[in-house]
């Protein structure tokens, strides 16, 4: 089986259904004989044409316009927002047009796009190549949101993506789009969504998180193991419609959670999460549920591995977390 | 049932040749001279008939808002010419993109009236299920898509319904209505500029009406006309005056046949004018001339067209009074019909959503019914 990286994942996922599917097209910015930024959709354009690898006008809005419309005519558009910072131009687009498509036509009309963004820090990105808005999108009803954290994921999760008839947001983490490597097979698989990834079982605490943040969490539970506590680590990989039972059976195992992610706290999507195992799963719980996150700033340009939620933070929130007494 | 005449498919036209579009200044060389088409006496008649239809439904369903029966609307009124022979330059399979004031031309290609007052009901007969407000229908059958009460949004929906034809190559056309207002939008901006690069089938109807709600054109854009910005985009721009039937079928079709021949989009700008309020919730006398509006009353589009079939011979007095009420029964069944269903199921809430329903909305399903009992 063949060791890909993210990108090489993500990559080989769009060309294999390109293949199988001929209504799949990709556009964006630079994502033609360039191949992506990132390089993501390399090697597209030469083996698909300029009609299905499109290089677009410089303008989100129109990259998640056009691809409405092409949805709804029957194709599968595939756009790139080159980085999620720069989606904003596109929000009425999606949030507006995409996520009410199907309600506001009562069933009529679809337009199930997949949006793919690289997003997060670490790549010294400042503030605007650097943001997490996920939160923003799952708090649209009718978007699904989805971020892998390893190639693995990365390409069965968008085959799933590209074969389902609701709007995505794919959200790409990008500080672990070369560093994420991983055994991947050469053919056709899916992962399904809505599903979480236990990815280490423990009996002591329940550290949920995804994307970039999932390496980060393993550094720290990996420690905390040889200290003696016995981490449960959770990858979300569908944020919505997010894996409910998953991460209630795991709370209502350990008792004690912390949530993980790179956005900022106040209204990011830990808060949620929080909201649904308290509802759900008061009687277990022998703690209050943590958030390790960004921080309530935008984010910044030097000082951002202290703005991360990296591994010593992290670490130190399970630890208040499993210490703590009522 | 009106439909638009399958026989006009092969783009010929019928009767006299005539071309009364707007002449361009010599300032805007881009402005396409209209080449000369026309309707039959029978397509005139076909037209008027559809114009009328969709008049005398807005009077109705203002006079149903004002006895508290519906909750808002938005007329065509004074713009029938603009929106009913735009419409009736497409072929059946081809895509409509409407704004606030084209459900006429989702009338025209096929929907029926029933259906179409049941979503101003917001009931279990509209085909949208009641979701959105009034003057906001969605029918598959004739490719008329849902659009959202933010302007301009549904213009690079169309292009992107163009393009995928265009790929596709399918022969299809997407039409997109716009007010004048939306020329302001960023959206306008993205869809005029992706349909000029990737040159695909659209062809954007602007109906300059003169006014977004409260704000004159003058105050949405200096341009001296909206068509000029065609230019920018590398398109033709067409002015037509707006509420002369013959000369807004001959700019669409004209722009349609480009389209549909692989020549890319076109900008039609209809010059008419909103004889009536922005919609049920405005009152017009606090911003505008009322002289100005008793001036385009002289001008009204189907009082025009009468004269117009008149003096082809093709039509009456005594005819239109006999058509005038034969629509007014015809609507006021419909009227009755669609008043008469009940409101959507309490279950379809939740529906469409997703095309599977998830976890959260089963259990607030489930919330809502347990409340109701």
């Amino acid at each position: 089986m063949p060791t890909l990286n993210l990108l090489q994942a993500v990559n080989d996922a769009l060309r294999l259904e390109m293949r199988r599917d001929s209504n799949v097209v990709v556009l964006g910015e630079d994502v033609g004989k360039f191949g992506g930024v990132f390089r993501a959709t390399a090697g597209l354009y030469e083996e698909f044409g300029p009609d299905r690898v499109i290089d677009t006008p410089l303008a989100e809005g129109g990259i998640i316009g056009t691809a409405i419309g092409m949805a709804l005519y029957g194709l599968k558009p595939v756009p790139e927002i080159q980085f999620s910072d720069f989606i904003y131009p596109a929000f009425d687009q999606i949030v507006s047009e995409l996520s009410k498509m199907r309600y506001r036509s009562g069933g009529q009309y679809t337009a199930p796009v997949v949006i793919r963004t690289p997003y997060g820090g670490g790549i010294k990105g400042g503030l605007y190549h650097s943001q997490s808005p996920e939160a923003l999108f799952i708090h649209q009803a009718g978007l699904k949101v989805v971020s892998p954290s390893n190639p693995y994921d990365a390409k069965g999760l968008l085959l799933s993506c590209l074969r389902q008839n609701d709007p995505v947001l794919f959200f790409e983490p990008k500080r672990v789009y070369r560093a994420a490597k991983g055994e991947v097979p050469e053919g056709d698989y899916e992962v399904p969504l809505g599903k979480c990834a236990v990815l280490r079982e423990g009996t002591d605490v329940t550290v949920i998180t995804y994307g970039a943040m999932v390496h980060e969490a393993s550094i720290a539970v990996d420690q905390l193991a040889e200290a003696g506590t016995s981490c449960e680590l959770i990858d979300l990989r569908t944020l919505w419609p997010l894996d409910i039972e998953g991460i209630t059976a795991s709370a209502h195992k350990t008792g004690r959670v912390v949530i993980v992610h790179e956005a900022p706290r106040t209204c990011g999507f830990g808060a949620e999460i929080s909201a649904l195992l308290q509802e759900r799963c008061f009687t277990s719980l022998c703690a209050p549920i943590r958030r390790v996150t960004g921080f309530d700033t935008p984010f910044p340009y030097t000082l951002d591995e202290e703005y991360l939620p990296l591994a010593p933070r992290i670490r130190r929130g399970i630890e208040e977390t499993v210490s703590y007494e009522a | 049932m009106i439909s638009p005449a399958v026989s006009r498919a092969n783009g010929k036209h019928h009767g006299k040749a005539k071309g009364r579009a707007a002449r361009p200044k010599p300032k805007a060389p881009a402005l396409r001279a209209v080449k000369p088409g026309g309707l039959s006496n029978a397509q005139l008649l076909e037209v008027y008939r559809a114009m009328m239809r969709i008049r005398v439904l807005d009077d109705r369903m203002i006079t149903l808002q004002r006895q508290g029966r519906v909750g808002f609307y938005g007329a065509c009124t004074g713009q029938e010419a603009a929106t009913i022979a735009s419409g009736y330059a497409l072929r059946p399979g081809d895509w409509v993109f409407q704004a606030l004031r084209e459900q006429g031309v989702a009338l025209m290609r096929g929907l029926p009236l029933v259906p179409l007052i049941a979503q101003v009901f917001g009931n279990s007969g509209d085909l949208t299920k009641g979701r959105q407000m009034p003057s906001h229908p969605a029918s598959r059958a004739v490719n008329h898509v849902s659009w959202s009460s933010v302007i301009g949004t549904q213009l690079p929906h169309a292009v992107g319904v163009a393009w995928a034809a265009k790929l596709k190559g399918h022969d299809t056309v997407a039409m997109a209505f716009l007010g004048d207002g939306a020329t302001s939008s960023n959206d306008f901006h993205v869809a005029m500029n992706f349909a000029g690069v990737f040159k695909v089938p659209v062809v954007f109807v602007c109906q300059n009406n003169h006014w977004s709600i409260s704000v004159p054109t003058k105050n949405q854009t200096a341009s001296e006309s909206i068509a000029v910005k065609a230019t920018a985009y590398g398109m033709p721009g067409v002015k037509v005056d707006g509420n002369d039937v013959e000369a807004v079928y001959a700019a669409v079709s004209d722009a349609v046949s480009r389209a549909r021949a692989g020549q890319g989009a076109t900008l039609v700008e209809c010059e008419t004018y909103r004889m009536g309020a922005h919609s049920t919730s405005d009152d017009p006398t606090r911003y505008r001339d009322q002289n100005e509006v008793e001036e385009w009353k002289k001008r009204d589009p189907i009082q025009r067209a009468f004269k117009r079939l008149q003096s082809l011979g093709a039509w009456d007095a005594q005819r239109d009074e006999e058509l005038r009420a034969e629509l007014l029964e015809e609507v006021n069944a419909a009227i009755k019909a669609a008043e008469a269903l009940p409101a959507p199921a309490l279950d379809t809430l939740f529906d469409d959503v997703y095309e599977h329903e998830t976890w959260n909305l089963a259990e607030q399903r489930a919330e809502l019914k347990a409340a109701s009992r």
